[in-house]
């Protein structure tokens, strides 16, 4: 059997790194992506902003090669993203057992068997390497730690290390800031920074418009189609807001700015926010 | 000093005894280590209905090799491999619920068992040993196929270790790491098939779950990663199966029955004493 490594297609230099085209997911006959297209160029980093329910970890693992696309296509480096495994999917917490018996670089170490082959044990070096990828996140003081004794922040940035581990081109970020606390929030924010330079293309899930606009190059605003891609100011007006989050959704102008008034969110009840 | 010795010694005088022994250790390790996926991958119903289901199989193997050891356990085998094939894609796709399905075949496959065995003159005793073993009455050739099947699982399982690992943790980044995650899915429950077969005549169709539940329940709550986990789980196994032989010789109950209530007991014993360290 050919581990992933040996046929693992090389990125054209002229191809978009994630480029989705007409893209529509199906389940059965519920349509969760609709004839979305859009390209992203190495290093951007996009905030995927929509009610829940509008097809954002849907979007993901299509990109991911998780799952296979209805109609329509991804390509990633101008190949399938089936044959890569540069792409790294950091999960929602909720989608993860915690008290499964390992420790935090047991589960970093995870992202190498990628690149370790069949039959192969980790080397010395994937242990450096996971070490490492540790300290990129500064968690290399918790690397013997059960994972169920991290905070919500360090179980994300864990699987950030992971996706680094892995050598990850692209992450998807599923929900990455929700269950942080603001020191936490900084502490991812100042990895993305990090993950800028390296020219790693980021694509995170949220639920925050002032951060979306704030902390992000690109906003993208999804409800099963793509109803705007590009700079916030662009993206979230009004019309478009409310397309997106059409009766669940009241705009209010007040001193400050415009304040977006939602209950669509995870938590389901009158989230203010702030745009200004 | 010398009683103890003396008891821990006397058994031994007997052939059988050690068989049985042998054999106790062997399903206690083997089942142990493989139970830890059973348990972290919630799979204990697959795992109980996937025993039961090979009694036909067991049931076809006693009746045409008339008490002979190869057809039983290749009949069983055959068996176990296809019904945990069957369940498998069941489980992947289906109109039912997964649980509704799997209790369909196993009290379906567990019926037509009973059935085929009572054609057999000797129905009773016969199913007995087959729901609830028969280690006093291991042979050598049982010990020789138990531990090429458990020796062979121990093999694929260490060789794959990694791979499976990632498939009970998080599917999504096997996937997204290519691994093949169906193909190592049904590899894991033929794992499973092929463990119960090694184990059959120690502890019977209808114990068999709580050798692969009750001992790696137990090293979960003592320990922190999965290599230890596995190691302690055959621990307590192996050592399950020798204390509960011993008990079942001297106090005279029936021996499958005797290792399993040692291996609750310990649980039992850890769970209280662990209750403290809760799930941190």
């Amino acid at each position: 059997m050919p581990h992933p490594t040996d046929r693992e297609p090389v990125h054209e230099p002229k191809a978009p790194i994630v480029s989705v085209d007409q893209l529509t997911i199906k389940y059965g006959s519920a349509l969760a992506v609709d004839q979305v297209t859009f390209a992203l160029q190495q290093g951007d980093q996009v905030a995927v902003i929509g009610p829940n329910g509008a097809g954002k970890s849907t979007l993901f693992k299509a990109i991911a090669g998780i799952l296979s696309p209805t109609t329509g296509f991804v390509q990633i480096g101008g190949s399938q993203p089936m044959q890569h495994i540069c792409i790294a999917y950091i999960p929602q917490r909720s989608q993860i057992d915690w008290s499964f018996p390992v420790t935090v670089a047991d589960a970093v170490l995870m992202g190498r068997v990628g690149r370790l082959g069949w039959l192969r044990r980790p080397r010395a070096e994937d242990r450096d390497f996971v070490q490492t990828c540790l300290r990129h996140v500064r968690m290399d003081g918790l690397a013997n730690r059960r994972i169920d004794a991290l905070s919500g922040g360090e179980q994300q940035r864990m699987f950030i290390a992971r996706a680094l581990a892995q050598e990850a081109e692209v992450m998807l970020m599923d929900e990455v800031m929700s269950a942080c606390d603001v020191p936490s929030q900084e502490e991812i924010y100042r990895i993305l920074a990090m993950l800028k330079e390296q020219q790693v293309t980021i694509m995170v899930s949220t639920h925050d418009l002032d951060d979306a606009a704030a902390r992000y190059d690109q906003v993208m605003l999804l409800n099963r189609q793509l109803i705007g891609f590009g700079s916030a100011t662009d993206v979230f007006t009004p019309e478009k807001l409310k397309q997106a989050y059409g009766g669940h959704l009241r705009l209010v102008q007040t001193a400050q700015g415009l304040m977006v008034l939602s209950d669509a969110t995870c938590c389901g009840g009158g989230e203010g926010h702030q745009h200004g | 000093m010398a009683e103890w010795w003396d008891l821990l010694v006397q058994p031994l005088q007997y052939p059988f005894m050690v068989r049985a022994l042998l054999a106790a250790i062997l399903v206690g390790m083997v089942c142990g280590i493989v139970g830890c996926f059973v348990v972290l991958r919630g799979m204990a119903f697959f795992g109980d209905a996937l025993s039961h289901s090979i009694l036909p199989g067991i049931a076809i193997g006693y009746l045409l090799g008339n008490g002979g050891r190869g057809p039983l356990f290749l009949w069983a085998m055959g068996t176990a491999v296809l019904v945990a094939l069957f369940i498998g894609a069941i489980a992947q796709s289906g109109r039912l619920k997964e649980d509704t399905s799997i209790g369909i075949i196993f009290a379906g496959m567990f019926a037509l068992g009973v059935a085929l065995i009572s054609t057999s003159r000797s129905y009773s005793v016969d199913l007995i040993h087959f729901l609830f073993g028969d280690v006093l009455g291991v042979a050598w050739s049982d010990l020789i196929w138990s531990s090429i099947l458990g020796g062979g699982v121990l093999l694929v399982l260490l060789a794959f270790y990694k791979e499976f690992v990632i498939i009970a943790f998080d599917e999504t980044l096997a996937r997204t790491l290519r691994l093949p995650t169906r193909r190592l899915y049904y590899g894991l429950l033929i794992l499973i098939a092929v463990t119960i077969v090694s184990a059959l005549q120690t502890v019977g169709v209808a114990l068999m779950l709580a050798m692969l539940v009750t001992p790696p329940a137990t090293a979960f709550l003592l320990t922190r990663r999965l290599p230890v986990m596995m190691a302690v789980s055959a621990g307590i196994g192996a050592l399950g199966g020798v204390v509960g032989l011993y008990l079942s010789y001297y106090i005279g109950v029936a021996s499958g029955a005797a290792m399993v209530l040692v291996c609750t007991a310990a649980f039992i014993v850890v769970l209280l004493f662990s209750k403290r360290r809760g799930h941190t």
